[in-house]
């Protein structure tokens, strides 16, 4: 998405510069400084420390279950996200103005807000968790509880970056599909879907990194039990309670770096899918 | 493959579309559908197709009934206006599309599929592009590749709709020929859709004239041109000036008339030739050209168009604001107010 831009290359507006500059002063202010603190607070741990703080089995647990929910969360909104986005971008019906706005309210809904709602409609004698409870299924305070609540915070990101992509898909192309030939499924699978693939990732992308960060929400519905429903967000809180400033740098530094290595993964599969489409 | 279109009617809203076709192609033929944008042409052509279904009618293939057919059986080639290739293919993968997604068992392999493709980009003459994307090449390649890949099925009829519409005047020319000549070697039944009425006489065997869903005339072009059945047909095939005259038709004697002539059939004279000479003053001239093309206004503010030859045109040194009389040769439609 942001690729379309950087190919700017005759400009008639001035600036470049000072825009630069702007933009250097304003991303180090916001993102670097802050996150260099990180690092430097990490720092003043030995390495032995660090890897005591980092390698022992609650922070393990609570960085598997972070990290795991999240992806869970960001597969299935990748799939049910693109279901949205397609009805939206491809049908019209009575209604559709109101199911468009209701996507963008994990956007503007406080996260706290949510989590208690889902708490609510989940626990044991909520409205849908009491049907859950009756075929054995528990939702709130178990693991299933956090991939829900991430999965209805992460739902905007894949619906609104893949919807624009959709409604400018040129509806000839699945027309010159069916005049070669193809079925219903093949015009999908191999015209439709790798057009899309580049927004989808990015939008999976986009919602993975909102679910690793997610806290609001999960507290509620999460249960918060150490080694088994604790996320790495809220055992980084506890930390700072107990004042254990290092400890907690040291856990968000290992968060930052996995979370990094998985968004240049990720970058870079949508990378060499957009280039394809002639996109970057 | 012939194909019939029988009593077609298709609705969009409260508006026809087409209202009640009849239309036969015999094999082999090339036939144009003319006519302005909102005349059906298009929406004639991918009921063809089976992108849209007629609201009421019939379309037979070889005389077999295409209603049943869904467009991926009825074995028709599709050339879009805007070439919609896929993207995210090489030229190769475009063109070998229809080949791949055929049912395992009469799929061909690989092998035959590459040699069907080089084949396919010698016809078009674009062997060198084949491992480029579509976005690398002009819009002429990307016109004869998606004709390659619609022509790689062996299609038993070729749809174009509009297929040079968004192409520059040269390369339109070019592939116009390109067409008629690549026509006359394949033989396959062809239907092209067309605004411009210069391509449809220079490249079909056959047009068919559209107005508001309705079909004005068929003919060839010699026959739409130069015995056009509708004032539309008259107007839309090429300039026209209008006369109004007292005629002295042998049957019907001093009856007002209108007489339709076109630029190149308006002699022009110093003096008066007979009744129907008008005195016009010449308001333009253009010598640019293979002939010399004329503006001219007569007293009561009626323009008109002429086009003489080179030879005549400096026979008569004619200049701007000159006073001259225009004459008409021959006519080419008439009618009569009774």
């Amino acid at each position: 998405m942001f690729a379309l831009n950087t190919k700017l290359k005759r400009r008639t507006l001035p600036g470049f510069r000072l825009s630069l500059g702007y933009t250097i002063l304003y991303l180090s202010l916001i993102v670097l400084i802050p996150l260099s603190m990180l690092f430097i607070k990490a720092s003043t741990l030995s390495f032995a420390q660090f890897w005591d703080i980092v390698s022992a089995p609650r922070t393990m647990a609570a960085y598997r279950l972070s990290f795991g929910t999240a992806l869970i969360s960001a597969s299935i909104n990748a799939v049910f996200g693109f279901l949205v986005a397609w009805v939206l971008a491809r049908y019209s019906f009575p209604g559709k103005r109101i199911i468009d706005a209701l996507v963008d309210f994990p956007f503007a809904l406080p996260t706290a807000v949510a989590g208690i709602a889902l708490t609510s409609i989940y626990s044991p004698n909520g409205w849908v968790g009491q049907y859950l409870a009756q075929i054995g299924i528990k939702a709130a305070y178990t693991p299933l509880g956090i991939v829900i609540a991430l999965t209805f915070i992460g739902l905007p990101f894949v619906v609104r970056t893949i919807e624009p992509v959709l409604q400018d898909l040129d509806p000839e192309i699945e027309e010159a599909a069916a005049c070669l030939g193809a079925n219903r499924w093949l015009t999908f699978s191999k015209v439709i879907f790798p057009i899309l693939l580049p927004s989808l990732l990015t939008g999976f992308t986009l919602s993975f990194a909102r679910a690793v960060g997610e806290y609001g929400s999960v507290i509620f519905i999460a249960g918060n039990m150490p080694g088994k429903t604790e996320i790495a967000p809220l055992l980084i809180i506890t930390k700072l309670e107990q004042y254990d400033y290092q400890g907690a740098a040291a856990i968000a530094v290992v968060m930052l770096l996995v979370s990094l290595l998985i968004l240049i993964a990720t970058n870079f599969l949508q990378w060499i899918s957009a280039k394809r489409i002639g996109m970057s | 493959m012939s194909i019939e279109v029988k009593n077609l009617t298709k609705i969009f809203g409260n508006f026809k579309a087409i209202d009640n076709i009849n239309l036969k192609v015999e094999t082999g033929e090339l036939v144009a559908l003319l006519g302005p944008s909102g005349s059906g042409k298009t929406t004639l052509l991918r009921i063809i197709a089976g992108l849209e279904t007629a609201d009421e009618g019939n379309i037979l293939f070889s005389g077999e009934d295409a209603r049943e057919r869904k467009t991926k059986d009825r074995n028709v080639g599709f050339v879009f206006q805007h070439y919609a290739l896929f993207r995210h293919m090489t030229v190769f993968d475009n063109i070998a599309f229809g080949l791949r997604v055929k049912p395992k068992k009469i799929r061909p392999s690989e092998d035959h599929i590459g040699r069907r493709v080089r084949e396919l980009l010698k016809l078009v003459q674009l062997e060198w592009v084949e491992k480029r994307y579509p976005w690398q090449l002009s819009g002429g390649q990307r016109q004869r590749i998606a004709l390659a890949r619609a022509l790689a099925v062996e299609p038993k009829v070729l749809l174009l709709d509009e297929p040079f519409g968004s192409l520059d005047a040269q390369v339109r020319k070019e592939l116009r020929q390109w067409l008629r000549r690549f026509h006359d070697d394949l033989h396959i039944t062809s239907l092209f859709v067309t605004h411009d009425q210069e391509e449809a006489l220079e490249v079909a065997d056959k047009i068919v004239v559209m107005n508001s869903g309705k079909i004005e005339q068929i003919g060839t072009p010699e026959e739409v041109y130069h015995k056009p059945a509708s004032v539309f047909v008259l107007n839309f095939l090429g300039n026209v000036n209008l006369f109004h005259s007292r005629t002295e038709a042998a049957t019907i004697s001093s009856k007002a008339a209108k007489l339709y002539v076109r630029p190149h059939q308006l002699g022009v004279s110093r003096l008066p030739v007979d009744g129907n000479s008008v005195k016009v003053v010449l308001t333009f001239i253009n010598p640019a050209g293979s002939s010399v093309k004329m503006d001219a206004k007569s007293s009561d503010g009626n323009v008109f168009q002429v086009e003489i030859s080179q030879e005549e045109y400096k026979a008569l040194k004619l200049i701007k604001n000159d006073e001259v009389f225009l004459t008409p040769k021959n006519i080419t439609y008439s009618e009569y107010e009774i």
